[in-house]
């Protein structure tokens, strides 16, 4: 018992591995055949970014319990960060997929330490209060960022926050974020396949931290602050280790995503965005990652899937999220679908207990 | 005198905050939820006022009331279908879906009034009254706005202190239980609250158009954050806290505007935001709950 | 009944004669607390030896809680002093406080109710599974070694309740008796020098109160701590306590052995009100 309940946990983590490489192999597949249409290929870096979006501000909301509304500044700072660290090694690092993995590095670094920065007076909040520093953080930085303006010339980077004009660059400076415009004529570096191993890399260490000793204290945390105080847990050190972890990895995801564009701006990181991954998050399942990961997947999908009826595919969109949310939340509904759920098993039981009947009745005999 | 005329128009602008947190504020104590749909009632108040006086000719006090009675029904039937059946559901399932009933009037009103933005007219039946030689120039819009935020929070104070449903809203608001088993009814009261946010939303739908003549359907959102932002600041549930949040707001969002950087003034109004909770946790006027051990 | 002589010290608070010879591993002094305008405790003053099992008794609302609350930090007291093992605990935080050797359950219990019941034992165990978090992201064997104990340890310390049967239900899940053991199986597990019991033996039958009697006299001989608990069960705190003290009003009107305790006019005042007033 005790083997199978340890080897459980090793099993579930081993079992969303598969289902990521088994979902690389049918698209690489349909994509080889000639199966896949123009827009859903091109939905295929984003969906794993929505993924990673998803994984990692489950490890706040789901197991750290902890509402955040700003998850996307922090992939917004991942985003530019990438984007100009990929620009300014451009001539050094001549390896595309390399300087792929440094800019996501960097883009990870620099989110982990926004993250730090936010997170040391958010975590002094609790509950409601601390989901609207969150929003009002991911506020702030989206304001900034498009107030941005970064140029790279010989003499290295140049920042203001002024105009593109005030950076002072020589004749063959190149404007890299260009305040409200944004970042144009980037590089795209980015591939189905980086964004699978940054995928297994971020279910990897969330998996693995969630199981560890620091994981159980995170849980510990959520579930009575109080007690987990009362028996020695660092309350803050490991909210802190759960709200830089997934900055990092949001940032780390904004990098790549940002790669896969030409052109990126400020806005696309604003509150919905953030609203869009806590949806993947609830919709999958606080703490579940897989949960998580198949919400991220579908939901991205789902508005290219009713791209015919265009116009009202938003509206489904909202509608389907409320009547899900009601359904899974409502305790007469959630009732109801229990017993459903309950007949349905019973019915097929009943036929499977009857086959059995007989043949443990015929090993009698 | 610009600084007197910037101060006016922050005082104006917070006014609006403050009606729109007033909703928020009045929401949360009760109902304990932040109900992120309200900003988009807004919106949809704004349109029936549109329409109303456009289309329909109506004079502007009559589509007023209008836009507040179909919000208030609004507002009900939204807390009926949505939020309702999830009175026992965790804070984080109604929120969430909260930015459903959001996404949906959002996307309704996307289909039926389209995107493209409708030039509000003014509602306002007097002009701008000038000051000091021309130095300080107080729009009509400025002092209906002002005046109006007044009224709301001289009526909304007088309501919740005297009337027994005033009553009734702040013993829900206490302890949801405990009322109920003083024998007033729950449901209702929460109703009645989502009844009186609405109406307020419609009219700071108006004030707001009236003022920024550009409705579109996301018209309602950006102040709909930032003036939950405001109830947060003031201690969100407090009455008297939603309304100096709002005004604060306002008048930091407008001299911030003036004097530091137009690009950044979001950025410096939710800097404030936090840097008060971080000094105060429960906002300015919020009251410090101690948790039972 | 249990025969143990307490004796007094030079701070004049009394102790078990067997722990004399060495310093109380608590002493609070003139501890106290007020809310707003209103004084919770006041003047509290006790002294708990290294092995004792001591009691704290008094009618509902006499601050027994509030007690324990001001020696875990949960509460900052606003005045007094609390030694624990000669040092002074001004400035610690709960946290702090745990580490420095104070573990306790809660009279609403508090356990990790989506963890399971090992999973809530090895976060007791959690300061002495030392390794960090890139041990556990990368699986260094360190991470495995220091789990393979935590988990046998985690397995020891439920058998002192019989529990190793229950260690992979969640426990939120347990009945509420068990749920009152496994946060005394968690407070074990910060490996505590002093272990402060909330009323644990509310809503259990006379039965599983006998037993809990017995495991608590066991934990402390195992484990040769001392334990002070608050419990409305006067057979069990009789029988078991070796000091008690009777709080009413935020003060303490009476310390002694049980059969002091007793025989007290106060304490009787205390709980059944005054004869005169009742006739």
């Amino acid at each position: 018992m005790k083997l199978l309940r340890n080897h459980r946990a090793g099993l579930d983590g081993f079992i969303n591995y598969g289902l990521v490489l088994v979902f690389y192999f049918i698209m690489q597949f349909l994509q080889n055949g000639g199966n896949l249409t123009s827009t859903f290929t091109s939905q295929l870096v984003p969906i794993c970014v929505y993924m990673i979006m998803a994984i990692s501000l489950n490890l706040v909301v789901g197991i750290s319990g902890e509402l955040s509304l700003g998850h996307a500044g922090f992939m917004s700072v991942g985003a530019f960060s990438g984007v100009v660290a990929s620009a300014s090694l451009m001539e050094s690092v001549s390896s595309a997929p390399l300087r792929l993995a440094l800019a996501i590095l960097i883009g990870g670094i620099v989110a982990a330490l926004a993250g730090v920065l936010i997170g040391i007076p958010v975590l002094r909040l609790n509950g409601d209060y601390l989901a609207i520093v969150t929003l009002a953080f991911g506020e702030i930085i989206k304001n900034v960022i498009n107030c941005l303006y970064v140029g790279l010339d010989n003499a290295g980077l140049h920042i203001s926050i002024k105009s593109a004009e005030a950076l002072g660059m020589d004749t063959a400076g190149k404007l890299l974020i260009n305040g409200p415009i944004g970042a144009a004529g980037v590089t795209r570096i980015s591939s189905f396949f980086s964004a699978i191993v940054l995928l297994l890399i971020t279910l990897f260490v969330v998996q693995n931290l969630i199981h560890s000793r620091s994981g159980r204290a995170i849980m510990a945390i959520r579930d009575n602050r109080i007690a987990a105080e009362s028996t020695g847990l660092n309350i803050i050190k490991y909210k802190m280790m759960a709200f830089v972890t997934s900055a990092a990895f949001a940032g780390m995801a904004g990098t790549l995503y940002a790669l896969n564009l030409s052109t990126v701006v400020a806005k696309k990181f604003d509150f919905n965005t953030s609203i869009l991954v806590l949806v993947f998050v609830v919709l999958g399942g606080l703490g579940n990652l897989r949960g998580s990961m198949i919400a991220a997947a579908l939901l991205t999908i789902l508005p290219e899937l009713l791209r015919e009826y265009q116009e009202y595919r938003m509206l489904v969109y909202s509608i389907i999220l409320i009547l899900v949310m009601l359904i899974t939340n409502n305790d007469t509904l959630k009732d109801m679908k229990q017993r459903a759920v309950m007949k349905i098993k019973t019915v097929l039981n009943g036929s499977n207990k009857s086959t059995k009947a007989k043949q443990a009745g015929g090993a009698e005999s | 005198m610009n600084f007197l005329n910037f101060l006016v128009a922050g005082v104006s602008l917070g006014s609006i905050y403050a009606i729109i947190a007033l909703g928020y504020t009045m929401v949360y104590g009760i109902a304990k939820m932040l109900n992120f749909a309200h900003g988009d009632v807004i919106m949809i108040g704004a349109y029936v006022a549109f329409f109303s006086i456009n289309s329909q000719s109506l004079p502007p006090v009559v589509a007023v009331l209008l836009a507040m009675a179909i919000c208030t029904l609004l507002g009900v039937m939204i807390e009926y279908l949505a939020y309702r059946p999830l009175r026992n559901a965790t804070s984080l399932a109604v929120l969430i879906t909260a930015i459903g009933v959001s996404f949906f009037l959002q996307n309704f009103a996307l289909i039926r009034w389209g995107s493209s933005p409708k030039n509000f007219p003014t509602v306002v039946p007097f002009g701008k009254i000038t000051l000091f030689g021309g130095d300080l120039i107080i729009s009509g819009e400025a002092i209906t706005t002002i005046l109006t935020c007044l009224l709301v929070m001289v009526l909304l104070t007088t309501f919740t202190q005297k009337t027994k449903m005033g009553k009734a809203m702040r013993a829900v608001s206490e302890d949801k239980a405990a009322a109920q088993l003083m024998g007033i009814n729950v449901n209702y009261t929460i109703s009645i609250t989502f009844a009186i946010g609405s109406a307020l939303a419609a009219i700071a739908g108006v004030l707001l158009c009236s003022m920024y003549p550009l409705l579109n359907p996301t018209t309602g959102a950006m102040p709909g954050i930032k003036a939950f932002t405001a109830a947060v600041f003031g201690g969100i549930g407090s009455i008297p806290g939603a309304m100096i949040g709002g005004i604060l707001l306002g008048i930091i969002e407008i001299f911030g505007k003036a004097y530091i950087s137009n690009q950044l003034s979001d950025a410096i109004v939710f800097a404030v935001l936090i840097v008060v909770l971080l000094v105060k946790p429960t906002g300015l006027m919020g009251k410090k709950i101690r948790v039972k051990v | 009944m249990n025969k143990t002589k307490l004796v007094n010290l030079p701070s004049d608070y009394q102790i078990p004669e067997r722990d004399s010879d060495k310093t109380p591993i608590l002493e609070a002094r003139h501890l106290g607390i007020d809310f707003g305008g209103l004084t919770a405790v006041d003047n509290f003053n006790m002294a708990i030896g290294r092995t004792e099992i001591a009691g704290l008794i008094g009618p509902n609302g006499a601050g027994k809680t509030t007690v324990f609350n001001l020696l875990t930090k949960v509460y900052q007291p606003t005045r007094g002093t609390i030694l624990l093992d000669s040092k002074d605990t001004a400035g610690m935080n709960t946290e702090q406080v745990n580490r420095a050797g104070i573990a306790r359950t809660f009279q609403n219990i508090r356990l990790f109710d989506k963890l399971t019941v090992e999973e809530n034992v090895k976060v007791g165990l959690h300061n002495s599974t030392l390794y960090n978090m890139f041990d556990g992201i990368l699986r260094t064997p360190r991470y495995w070694s220091k789990e393979k104990v935590a988990h046998e340890r985690a397995l020891e310390l439920l058998s002192i309740f019989d529990m190793q049967g229950m260690a992979n239900q969640k426990a939120g899940s347990l009945p509420y008796g068990a749920q009152r053991r496994l946060e005394i199986v968690r407070a074990l597990g910060t490996n505590p020098s002093l272990l402060l019991l909330d009323e644990p033996a509310a809503g259990m039958n006379p039965s599983e109160t006998a037993e809990l009697m017995d495991n608590i006299q066991k934990i402390r001989d195992t484990f040769m701590i001392a334990i002070m608990l608050i419990e409305h069960d006067m057979s069990l705190v009789m029988n078991i306590c070796e000091g008690i003290a009777v709080l009413n009003y935020g003060k303490i009107i009476a310390k002694g052995t049980p059969e002091e305790i007793q025989a007290n006019p106060a304490v009787i005042e205390a709980y059944l009100g005054k004869q005169k007033e009742d006739e």
